[in-house]
């Protein structure tokens, strides 16, 4: 555990006071030629520079954006700076950097809009706060839209719904085509495109894993549940992130989702053409990469012959398969329609319990006192479930059905004001470790809180990303990382399959893999 | 006619072709550029009544700003209500007494409500420049025009008081000088100094609003954060741009 300065938590949220520039020297690695390369984007001549002319490449592009994305046009023009958002960013109230304070983040690209895209800023500069689009600020834009995991917690409580999310995606753009990609993210998505998933995980290896999660399976159950990969005609394809197929928590949760299949009685397969849910594109606010890595889904569903879609736990997976796969890889008209297109994983385990169709022991998780954590791409950007705010009442609803105690965090830090776990957005990586253990300062208070009052000791969460995060930055906070684990875990210990022999131990050395 | 009524009525006209001609020019931009993915913050409405009750809720109750500042909320809510009831007083100067809506503004209730607005739109203002000057986060957010807006508002509200307080004016004339501008009928205005000042801070106002943050107005009901409907793995959701790059390469067929 390489050393870092833990804020403190406290019994209550405390909102600090600004401190200048205190997180001015976070910024992930650029991306080289190689990565800028295979995303199509350009790079300057020398590394560490920006292209030839990136200055009118900056407003044009940005002006291209202005005419296609309505948010980002309304929402440059129409914040009052009430600043009610200030104190809602977990990047803020971890790093006290002003920077961090959603209004100011969003201000990095307004005032380059004022200065070059409205009469006020074109001649009285100073008196709107527009300045001249200089490297400086372009250095500037790339780390402070690199500390905002598009969480959109700021978006709920501005009083015009501006979301600096929107705006982070766009700056991210820009940036990235005037030679200022992110390496995490421009390392991963080609992977995407040519593999199938973030990880480079080709079909052998991917079989491989499969066939050692059946025998786990059977070593502990005595029951065959299997794993298909590329099974023509089969009902159900599933898609989930790639960190299910090996990193804890993940993978227990991938085995539930096995179970339940199995338990049901459905056909189902994986494909290795989209073995990934994750679709980093969003991240970077690149509307073609979201909609090149959703098609592969529907390339894959045709060539499979699926008849429905379902999703794993993922994050930001979901809100692109919610809202957009029907946008960028619909229409679906070829699906089955009497099911959602697609169905959340956790619709469909939801759904097989209310019909009672799933053998349940829930004493299996009684060595547990579980909370829940709302990943907010989930709560805030899309549903799971058919009534507004389902998204909160389902994976409590599944976790309560499998578990008998269960607490939730406190309600200032749940539902659609839940606290990102530090790492969303395109900021997994390690040369932002900094950042991510400050971030995740908000959630773990409330973990913390949890633990101490009402005797918490697991938090499942429904999202690779947050289970990753979690299980390094937990220990950070006197915490351990298998504290975390996934819901669709819960529901693997629980259930009780057909045919199920002598229960096995559980087994609890969890390794971090992510 | 005087000189001073012959500026004023140039100045009028300039300045409400800007307000409008400005406003009207943004909010066709806002209504041409598409909205090309489904982004609402979530939970949302299903239907779009559901769409209109939620943007209704913000806009009379600033629904959001509620569950995120107390203090803004109290001192911002303050400020625009009395602002809406000033604006209704106002509205005896431009109808006509032989109007049928006349009874509705010339009444006890909105003249009175009205009168008092301001000076709640003058406290609710006082609050929203002492948060700004005394909260650290907001004053590092500010700018010059932050804080000019507010005193720009505070200054209309302070000489409305004046005017009906302390140096009143002849407000049969001032209602001829208005009507006249709407008739093309032009008439004198009253030379009283604080209502000078009041008329130019207007006027003022008017021409800033569509090339500054007060475009919030509008900008309020195009967020596609809260106007879109929540259905779509229901509805097919797809912008003119993102068509034609289907239409390009074929591969949604
Ligand atoms: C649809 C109508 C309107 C709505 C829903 C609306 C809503 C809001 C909200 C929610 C705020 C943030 C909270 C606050 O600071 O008060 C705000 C700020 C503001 N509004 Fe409005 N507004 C509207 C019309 C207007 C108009 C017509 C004016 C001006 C003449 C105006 C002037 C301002 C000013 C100056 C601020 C910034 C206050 C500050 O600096 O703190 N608004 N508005
Ligand atoms: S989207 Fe989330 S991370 Fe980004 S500024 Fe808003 S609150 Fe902060
Ligand atoms: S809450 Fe909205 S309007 Fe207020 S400062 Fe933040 S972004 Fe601007």
């Amino acid at each position: 555990m390489a050393d870092y300065e833990v804020p403190e938590t406290h019994e209550f949220p405390i909102i600090p006071s600004i401190m200048e520039g205190a997180m001015a020297h976070s910024s992930p690695f650029v991306a080289g030629k190689e990565f800028q390369d295979d995303m199509g984007f350009p790079s300057p001549e020398e590394p560490g520079k920006l292209i030839d002319g990136w200055k009118e490449k900056f407003l044009e592009i940005m002006q291209d954006k202005l005419n296609k994305y309505r948010s980002l046009q309304v929402f440059m023009d129409g914040c009052v700076k009430c600043g009610a958002c200030t104190d809602k960013c977990h990047y803020f109230i971890g790093t006290s950097d002003p920077k961090n304070m959603p209004v100011a983040r969003q201000d990095l690209l307004r005032k380059v809009y004022r200065r070059y895209f409205t009469f006020a800023g074109k001649y009285f500069p100073k008196l709107v706060g527009a300045v001249d689009l200089t490297e400086d600020v372009i250095k500037e834009m790339y780390s402070y839209y690199h500390q905002c995991s598009e969480c959109r917690r700021c978006a709920v409580f501005c009083p015009f719904g501006i979301d600096t999310a929107e705006v982070t995606m766009a700056a991210r753009d820009i940036l990235a085509m005037i030679g200022m990609g992110q390496k995490y993210s421009n390392q991963i998505i080609p992977k995407v495109h040519k593999i199938g998933n973030n990880l480079g995980l080709p079909e052998p290896a991917l079989l491989d894993t499969l066939e050692g999660l059946e025998e786990e399976i059977e070593d502990d159950t005595g029951v065959k549940v299997r794993f298909p990969l590329d099974e023509k005609g089969a009902d159900i394809l599933l898609v989930t992130p790639s960190a299910d197929f090996f990193a804890e928590p993940h993978v227990d949760g991938l085995m539930g989702y096995g179970k339940v299949f199995h338990a049901a009685g459905v056909s189902w397969t994986l494909s290795s053409k989209a073995s990934e849910a994750a679709n980093f594109g969003l991240f970077i606010g690149n509307y073609e990469h979201m909609r090149e890595i959703s098609l592969r889904i529907r390339d894959a569903a045709k060539e499979l012959g699926v008849k429905r879609i379902v999703f794993g736990e993922c994050g930001h997976a979901w809100r692109v398969a919610y809202n957009h796969l029907n946008t960028l890889a619909g229409p679906w008209d070829f699906l089955d329609q009497n099911y959602p297109i697609p169905q959340h994983i956790l619709e469909f385990t939801k759904d097989c319990l209310d019909r009672g169709i799933l053998n349940i022991d829930k004493s299996e998780n009684d060595h547990m006192t579980l909370t829940f954590h709302d990943s907010c791409n989930i709560a805030r950007a899309s549903r799971i479930g058919e009534d507004p705010g389902s998204q909160f009442t389902t994976p409590r609803q599944v976790i309560q059905a499998v578990c008998n105690n269960y607490y939730d965090m406190a309600p200032e830090t749940t539902h659609d004001q839940t606290f990102c776990c530090g790492g969303g957005g395109g900021l997994l990586t390690d040369d932002l470790m900094e950042l991510r253990i400050k971030g995740a300062l908000p959630r773990m208070e409330a973990l913390k809180n949890a633990v101490s009052d009402k005797g918490v000791t697991h938090m499942a969460a429904i999202c690779a990303i947050c289970k990753s995060q979690f299980t390094k930055v937990l220990p950070y906070y006197g915490m351990t990382m298998d504290q975390i684990v996934s819901v669709h875990q819960l529901v693997s210990n629980a259930i009780v399959l057909d045919g199920q022999g002598e229960e096995a131990e559980e087994s609890d050395d969890a390794e971090e893999t992510a | 006619m005087t000189a001073l009524s012959i500026t004023y009525v140039v100045l009028f006209y300039v300045a409400m072709i800007i307000l409008f001609g400005g406003l009207i020019n943004k909010i066709m931009l806002y209504a041409r550029v598409p909205a090309p993915l489904k982004i609402p913050v979530t939970p949302a409405p299903l239907t779009k009544a559901g769409v209109v009750y939620r943007i209704f809720y913000e806009v009379v109750f600033f629904n959001s700003l509620f569950r995120g500042s107390k203090w803004t909320w109290i001192f911002g809510w303050m400020f625009h209500l009395s602002l809406l009831l000033a604006f209704f007083r106002h509205l005896r100067y431009v109808i006509s007494p032989d109007s049928f809506i006349w009874p509705l503004v010339n009444n006890m209730v909105v003249q009175s409500f009205g009168h008092y607005a301001g000076f709640t739109m003058v406290i609710g203002l006082a609050g929203l420049l002492a948060r700004r000057i005394l909260v650290d986060r907001v004053r590092y957010i500010s700018s010059p025009s932050d804080y000019l807006m507010l005193l720009l508002i505070m200054g209309i509200g302070v000489t409305g008081l004046g005017i009906a307080y302390v140096s009143h004016t002849d407000v049969v004339q001032l209602k001829a000088f208005i009507m006249g501008l709407f008739l093309f009928d032009w008439q004198n205005l009253p030379s009283d100094n604080v209502l000078l000042v009041h008329l130019t801070l207007v006027l003022l106002l008017a021409v800033i609003f569509p090339i500054s943050k007060l475009l919030h107005a509008p900008g309020l009901f195009f967020a596609p954060t809260r106007n879109q409907v929540d259905n779509p793995r229901e509805q097919r959701h797809i912008s003119p741009w993102g068509a034609e790059l289907e239409a390009k390469d074929g591969r949604n067929a």
